[in-house]
């Protein structure tokens, strides 16, 4: 990857200078239960010492003298978490503000734990173009300067139409970190083979969203027993298996890595099973909900459940959890797809596809930590170190000169998802109105506060 | 003589009604058939009362049905066709239903070409919703008719008769409506039809699956045809209109396979010699006209009993406890989350 700056001084966008530089000078976090799952960690009480945003040391609990002019922050044992990476997300802006806007979507993911976003190119105009690149990390710049950060994702294909490449050297000189035709699968695979030879050059990893399109066309959801007694037209599984299985046999013979976004279906898994096999540079994720959820929501045709790709049978929940469990879907991503409430109060035909996931992706994937399938050394992997290092993007790993991105979460607190609790604009989630349990209490990002 | 109250607000399938409350609709549509045989077909019952039929779909025979259904009735009755209205001009489903519901009427009977678009105004509406026909997901007045029109052939003995459904499955609300009304009445269903035609998960349907055409119509004591929309053939489930014809098209020679007395339904409007053979639809053995009387009394019971609804009203005493509230099965999977009740599942 040729993405090889720092946080904090080389992000895709420069760092507003400091207005009051004395505000965040120095932070002494006393007592903090860092969670296994960083290297040198062992998940015992530290001490962490930043200064100017940065991490100065981590130790023990006691081993470091607190700096004089330190803010002395007491964490009393509380679980603290450098600040998580969001692969996959929608903050629809250019194009969609009423859904969205930058700001408000990095608001959400700070609230959610969320330290940097990667926003997806499928806004109005799509990010085919270094101008459209630009306007995003300049708007996130301008509105928090701190971070979250923003790191767009180029468009594989001119306007996402899946026909031409889109100018991929000019927009990883602007800032995008990968490049993806999510929202869309890309039939054609002769322009999706070129795609990943050609993202390389840059030293960019494409994320597919496995679909073709073919099955797709007029589905509403999950084609399977629910949607047939239903009469709702139904996309099958192996119209997301087809492409998984077609970008494994292309990164075998291409020797190149590519990313599957959100992956749903036994099926999926099956085939990330045969690239593990044979050690093939092919990484995986899955969100929240194909992990909690499943196609009997759609029963009573709740629009607020339509996702693309769809909720699954029971059998492929299991399925995708139980690759989370061995390591085989090795990232978390929330698929944030934020939309307003005029929209999903339509038919389920009209209903766009997708819902919120930036504040309730922690509490939701910490019950596969409480159901025993993960440890937390696990989970803080899939939000944390495997995205950062599938896409190059730098994180906190409490090491000296790492950029001061931690939160406090507390694992038992509960919350009702609901319209005061949450961040973004939209509130699109089958999850509303429900209690979750686990918070994110506190969030400094650049060694500044900001939960 | 007991003095009962209608639990549904809205008919939006027949899966949601037990037997007893369908037996009461149909009871209660024989006597409008003798209403209808009078030289005089209107009764005054629901005089005052305001029926908007609402038709986002083309239908001439449905929405004519509720129409005079409603009028016998003595209701006023309201036509609003998709072509003369705002949907023609981009107004949101949910904005038409609230336009409606300003307008007051007792009952909006709804024609819309997406699945669950009756659920989508009934959980938004204060007034009684009737489903004439929903997308693919269901038409409960055509499988009333139906079952009035079978029951009357069967002379009320319906628990273990045989009905064979043929033809496109996968896109009808029809059969749908059907299959889970029959099998509350201990009617055995068999589905006969192509492969391309078939829904997802139909194994798991209290139906029977035939591949093969005398085998599914041995024995059985009603046929009903479905219509076959032409445009399936454009969507590539069909290689053509004369092979679907000579394979799936039910004539005269296949009744002899039947019962003696087995009968042809179809609920119209039929494309002869694609679904069903012209010399069977025009034959003895044909109910189809039978079908279409039936109808009208149908739907006046179905609004009869919905524009009552808060009204007292004198009936004969019906058990509505079976079909109180289904229950949902509880979560077995472990994840726990989908339903309204689950939590983040705790140690589970």
């Amino acid at each position: 990857m040729m993405h090889d700056g720092t946080h904090g001084e080389r992000g895709p966008y420069p760092e507003r200078p400091c207005a009051a530089g004395g505000e965040r000078n120095a932070l002494f976090l006393e007592r903090a239960l860092i969670c296994p799952g960083i290297p040198g960690m062992d998940g015992g009480e530290r001490d962490v010492s930043a200064r100017d945003g940065k991490i100065v040391d981590c130790a023990p609990a006691g081993e470091l003298e607190p700096p004089p002019d330190a803010e002395r922050i007491a964490c009393a044992g509380k679980r603290l978490f450098p600040s998580f990476l969001d692969v996959h997300t929608h903050l629809r802006d250019p194009g969609h503000e009423y859904k969205e806007d930058i700001g408000s979507g990095l608001a959400a993911a700070a609230r959610g734990g969320f330290g940097a976003v990667m926003a997806m190119a499928n806004t109005v105009p799509v990010n085919d173009r270094a101008a459209v690149t630009a306007y995003m990390t300049e708007k996130a710049g301008r509105l928090h300067p701190h971070g979250p950060r923003l790191y767009p994702v180029g468009a594989l294909t001119v306007g996402l139409a899946g026909k031409e490449l889109a100018r991929m050297g000019e927009l990883a000189d602007a800032g995008c970190v990968a490049f993806s035709n999510d929202g869309k699968g890309i039939a054609d695979t002769e322009i999706f083979r070129r795609g990943m030879e050609y993202a390389a050059q840059w030293g960019r990893i494409v994320i597919d969203h496995c679909e073709d399109p073919a099955p797709a066309r007029d589905a509403l959801m999950n084609e399977g027993a629910v949607s047939g007694r239903a009469g709702i037209p139904g996309v099958p599984t192996v119209a997301e298996a087809l492409h998984v299985a077609r970008d494994i046999l292309l990164s075998e013979y291409l020797d190149l890595p590519v990313h599957l976004a959100h992956i749903s279906c036994r099926q999926s898994v099956e085939l990330l099973r045969f690239a593990a096999d044979r050690g093939l540079r092919v990484s995986a994720e899955t969100c929240p909900h194909y992990l909690l959820l499943d196609d009997s929501l759609l029963e009573g045709f709740n629009t607020a459940a339509k996702v693309n790709p769809p909720l699954r049978s029971r059998e492929d929940v299991r399925a995708v959890r139980e690759a989370v469990r061995d390591g085989l879907i090795g990232v978390f991503a929330t698929d944030h797809a934020p939309h307003a409430a005029h929209e999903k109060e339509q038919p389920l035909d009209q209903a766009p596809c997708g819902m919120i996931g930036l504040e309730t992706a922690l509490p939701l994937t910490y019950t596969l930590v409480r159901d025993g399938l993960l440890s937390e050394a696990a989970f803080t992997r899939m939000w944390h170190s495997a995205p950062a290092a599938v896409f190059g993007i730098p994180v906190n790993n409490f090491a000296p000169g790492d950029p001061a991105d931690f939160f406090l979460f507390d694992p038992d607190e509960e919350w009702t998802v609901c319209r005061a609790a949450i961040h973004s604009k939209s509130l699109n989630t089958p999850f509303l109105g429900r209690s979750l349990r686990g918070r994110v209490t506190a969030h400094w990002l650049g060694g500044r506060r900001i939960v | 003589m007991s003095d009962i109250r209608w639990r549904h607000k809205d008919l939006l399938d027949t899966a949601e009604l037990s037997a007893s409350e369908i037996t009461h609709l149909l009871d209660m549509a024989e006597r409008f058939d003798e209403i209808n045989a009078r030289p005089v077909k209107k009764v005054p019952t629901l005089r005052g009362k305001g029926i908007v039929l609402f038709f986002a779909e083309p239908s001439t025979r449905t929405r004519t049905s509720f129409e005079i259904a409603g009028k016998r009735l003595s209701a006023d009755t309201y036509a609003l066709a998709a072509s003369g209205s705002s949907i023609t001009k981009g107004e949101s489903l949910r904005d038409t239903a609230l336009t409606l519901q300003a307008m007051a009427p007792n009952i909006i009977v709804i024609r819309h070409f997406v699945s669950g678009a009756a659920a989508f105004l009934a959980e938004r509406l204060s007034c009684s919703v009737v489903n004439a026909g929903d997308g693919r997901h269901a038409h409960p007045t055509q499988a009333l008719l139906d079952a009035f029109t079978l029951r009357r052939h069967w002379k009320g003995d319906m628990r273990g008769k045989r009905l064979l459904i043929v033809g496109d499955v996968a896109h009808s609300r029809v059969a749908r409506s059907n299959v889970f009304l029959w099998r509350k009445f201990g009617v055995s269903v068999r589905v006969f039809g192509p492969r391309t035609l078939l829904p997802p998960g139909i194994r798991d349907w209290p139906v029977e699956v035939h591949d093969n055409l005398d085998e599914a119509l041995a024995g059985v004591d009603a046929v009903m045809a479905l219509r076959l929309q032409l445009e399936r053939q454009q969507a590539g489930l069909l290689p053509d209109l004369s092979e679907y014809a000579r394979c799936f098209c039910i004539g005269m020679k296949h009744l002899e396979k039947a019962a003696s007395d087995a009968v042809v339904l179809h609920p119209g409007p039929i494309n002869r010699g694609l679904e069903i053979a012209s010399d069977l639809a025009d034959s003895g053995r044909s109910r189809i006209l039978d079908q279409v009387a039936a109808g009208v009394a149908v739907r006046m019971a179905v609004l009869f009993t919905l524009g009552m609804r808060g009204d007292s009203i004198q009936e004969e005493p019906a058990d509505y406890k079976d079909g109180l509230e289904r229950s949902r099965p509880a979560d077995q999977a472990g994840y726990g989350m989908n339903h309204k009740s689950g939590q983040p599942a705790a140690g589970a």
